[in-house]
């Protein structure tokens, strides 16, 4: 009786707050609107949605032992309490994503975005990860690479491998980008960035070393060192010499990110990459929790407007119509097909019992959504004109400060040059013009809730912790994305010749190494010398990417289903698939053939081309114009590869489910055969 | 027992799975649970000292993605 009470309060207040922000199109609405939206929607989606399909779909079954009982090894197979495999496979799905891919989208406005975080992640994301989650629990915690390969045939597993490869690359070169723009001519940022790094080393010695697995105390100890950095960087901001010994161009901070990611790839994990982790997640889960207390106490005025002009595919941050580029923007937040490669990584082999995918896999998503709504009222809360200024490239508003003003309140959104100045002094930063990529104006806003709840006079702090924060989890991930790049390199190589798919032999890791950050490093140097800021390029193709590995899982999922016997249920996959189907190809089809050179590729290419043939360009943008030419006709032949990739998993997954629907053989199901548990006999005997 | 005593005894207990939770989180206690699955499963076998499961651990957890975007 009070579950039904719960649920219809829930639907109630859903509902309202829904309507609240569809209906509050020309007042400023409050954030705590978008708030309520959301938790209702996902509580509503985790009650029903979830339950109905975990067990309907996916038939779970509490009685049967998971791998973690089965393989039990005390390692990495392991029965583990079902809060604690939640606080996992939250920290290993929670990355910048959320952060960056909403700020970007906030362009728009911020209606499309939070309609599409929530229906995205409610029947897409949470979908599929709790779908993959419990396929490769039955199937002994199996990759989604090998599960492709051992249900559809090596072909697939094949594609599934190239394009996960591919991923990373174009990941990490966003990535390392973003990190650039937070630190370029700003010492605070670079010198406490740069001090996480010996910071980071010093924990992996206390934990190798000196107090061997001490995790928790070497956590405290990082986060001790690094707040000092943050408070240190602060002071060396005020000593002339010190500070020009920290400002640094972007070309000077490419290099020191290429040379950091490759050292990362091939020195020992305890050294760099695992003590960096722990700080990174201490720090995301910690600065998590306090940006929804202090949005929750602030409740700010969302300033954007619910949907802006930009709509029609003029935004100053990236080109293109909302459709298909708001749903390509944001990935991570809605639904990000990287998930299902961590619910088939670590997640699935410490599930105790298959009751607990609900909460993992559904749950979490949900959590990692709720992250990018946040991320999403700290962007939409400044000032529009503020927030263009900050992330619009010099190329697209002009250089100067007064020629950025002109631009963007000419778009009909005020902002003066004093007023960046003042934000910027209060920030304790030169400008804030042109900051691309989304973590800059994040930072401002997450310091604007900070500095509301926890007192004004420290907003340059906040602003710096935000970047910090952000830049710590930036290279965690570039760290950990390098590394599976190296393998991946070095699986493909080993085809080729055996030893180099020794992950142990030296010239095969330095050699593999340079290949992964040589890759991702072009894009990174191209990004940079790029005038529009080089993001309005990379995350299309970033979010492109990362909605082909979601239908390539979705695909495998729904395939699955169709091979077990459950067609008629195989629209909980199938309908998110379509729509990725659409979105990608729609979103890759304009990129490759759209004739406006702000949106089609091969256009801009044209554009460039003929401008510098006609001696139309400066000369410092004429001295690059030739490697941005060759880099646009590149990126338009990875969409399409992209896009290819995506049709190839799809007709593969079609041909299977077909040849089942008429009766004809296919690959036999590698499930792993029932087996009763005992953990939960024991569970009940105990409970009785 | 006085009722602030129970009091005190929820609390205590409370406080007490809340810090076993964070270390399972944080993988603070991932040697104890090794030891005891050796000394239950494997109890003729090598023990690994501390620093080497250590070790061993974090690189089979970098081996694979255990991180996402």
């Amino acid at each position: 009786m009070l579950k039904k009470l719960v649920g219809v309060l829930l639907a109630v207040g859903g509902a309202f707050a829904v309507g609240g922000i569809a209906l509050h199109r020309h007042e400023p609405i409050n954030a705590l609107w978008i708030v309520t939206a959301a938790v209702c929607v996902y509580l509503l989606g985790y009650r029903l949605y979830a339950a109905w399909i975990a067990s309907r779909v996916l038939a779970v079954d509490a009685s049967r032992a998971t791998p973690a009982e089965r393989l039990n090894n005390g390692r990495d197979f392991l029965p583990t309490h079902r809060a604690i495999v939640f606080g996992h496979h939250f920290a290993a799905i929670a990355g910048p994503g959320p952060l960056v891919g909403p700020t970007l989208a906030a362009q728009f406005g911020y209606l499309p975005g939070t309609l599409w975080i929530l229906v995205g992640a409610v029947f897409g994301g949470c979908v599929q990860d709790m779908t993959i989650l419990l396929l490769s629990t039955r199937r002994d915690g199996r990759s989604l690479g090998q599960m492709a390969r051992d249900e559809f045939g090596p072909v697939g597993g094949f594609a599934a491998l190239i394009g996960t490869l591919l991923i990373m690359v174009i990941l990490s070169a966003v990535l390392s980008l973003v990190i650039v723009n937070v630190m370029k001519h700003s010492p605070w940022a670079s010198s406490t960035v740069l001090a996480t790094i010996p910071a980071a080393i010093i924990v992996g010695l206390y934990l190798r070393i000196w107090r061997p697995g001490r995790v928790l105390e070497g956590t405290v100890l990082g986060v001790v060192l690094i707040l000092i950095a943050l408070i240190g960087g602060g002071w060396l901001d005020h000593q002339p010499q010190l500070r020009a010994l920290f400002d640094y161009s972007s070309l000077q901070l490419a290099a020191f990110v290429i040379a950091y990611g490759f050292l990362a790839a091939i020195l020992p994990v305890w050294l760099l990459l695992a003590p960096r982790d722990y700080l990174s997640t201490f720090l995301k889960l910690g600065t998590v929790i306090l940006l929804a207390i202090a949005i929750v106490i602030t409740h700010p005025q969302i300033k954007m407007p619910a949907v802006t002009g930009f709509v029609d595919g003029s935004g100053p941050l990236f080109g293109g119509k909302v459709f298909p580029f708001v749903f390509i923007t944001i990935a991570c937040g809605a639904i990000s097909g990287f998930h299902a490669l961590i619910a088939s990584g670590t997640s699935p082999k410490l599930i105790s019992s298959e009751r607990d995918v609900r909460l993992v896999g559904y749950g979490s998503m949900a959590l990692e959504s709720f992250v990018a709504i946040m991320a999403l009222i700290a962007a939409t809360l400044l000032d529009p004109g503020v927030f263009f200024a900050i992330n619009a490239g010099a190329g697209v508003v002009g250089a100067t400060p007064e020629a950025a003003v002109h631009t963007i309140s000419g778009w009909g959104f005020p902002v003066t040059v004093e007023q960046m100045r003042d934000l910027a002094n209060s920030m304790g930063e030169q400008t804030l013009f042109a900051r691309t990529g989304g973590a800059p104006s994040l930072a401002v806003g997450m310091a604007s809730i900070f500095g509301s709840t926890f007192g004004k006079g420290l907003l340059a702090l906040w602003y710096h912790f935000a970047i910090m924060f952000e830049a710590v989890f930036l290279l965690a991930t570039l760290d950990a994305g390098t590394r599976v790049g190296r393998f991946m390199v070095q699986d493909l190589l080993g085809r080729a010749w055996e030893p180099l798919g020794r992950t142990s032999w030296y010239p095969s890791v330095l050699f593999s190494s340079a290949v992964i950050v040589g890759a991702w490093g072009y894009f990174l140097y191209i990004g940079v010398i790029d005038p529009n800021g080089g993001v309005n390029i990379l995350w299309p193709l970033f979010g492109i990417s990362n909605q082909m590995l979601a239908a390539i899982a979705l695909s495998i999922a729904t395939g699955i289903l169709v091979k077990s016997g459950k067609a008629r249920y195989a629209l909980v996959t199938l309908v998110p698939l379509a729509w990725l189907a659409v979105v990608t190809s729609t979103a890759a089809w304009q990129k490759i053939t759209s004739a406006d050179p702000r949106i089609g590729l091969f256009a801009a290419a044209n554009d460039l081309a003929l401008k510098l043939a006609a001696g139309a360009l400066s000369p410092e943008r004429a001295a690059v114009a030739p490697q941005l030419i060759f880099n646009q006709r590149l990126d338009a032949w990875l969409a399409m590869l992209f896009t290819a990739i995506l049709w190839f998993v799809i007709l593969d997954m079609a041909r299977i489910s077909i040849r089942r629907l008429r009766g004809l053989a296919v690959p036999a199901s590698s499930e792993a055969p029932y087996r009763p548990s005992r953990l939960q006999s024991a569970a009940v005997q105990g409970a009785s | 027992m006085s009722s602030g005593g129970e009091r005190a005894g929820a609390v205590r207990c409370w406080v007490r799975a809340g810090w076993a939770w964070l270390r399972a989180l944080s993988g603070d206690d991932a040697y104890e649970r090794y030891r005891s699955h050796h000394a239950a499963c494997h109890g003729g076998a090598r023990l690994m000292g501390r620093g080497e499961f250590y070790a061993q651990q974090q690189r089979r957890k970098w081996s694979g993605i255990s991180r996402c975007c």
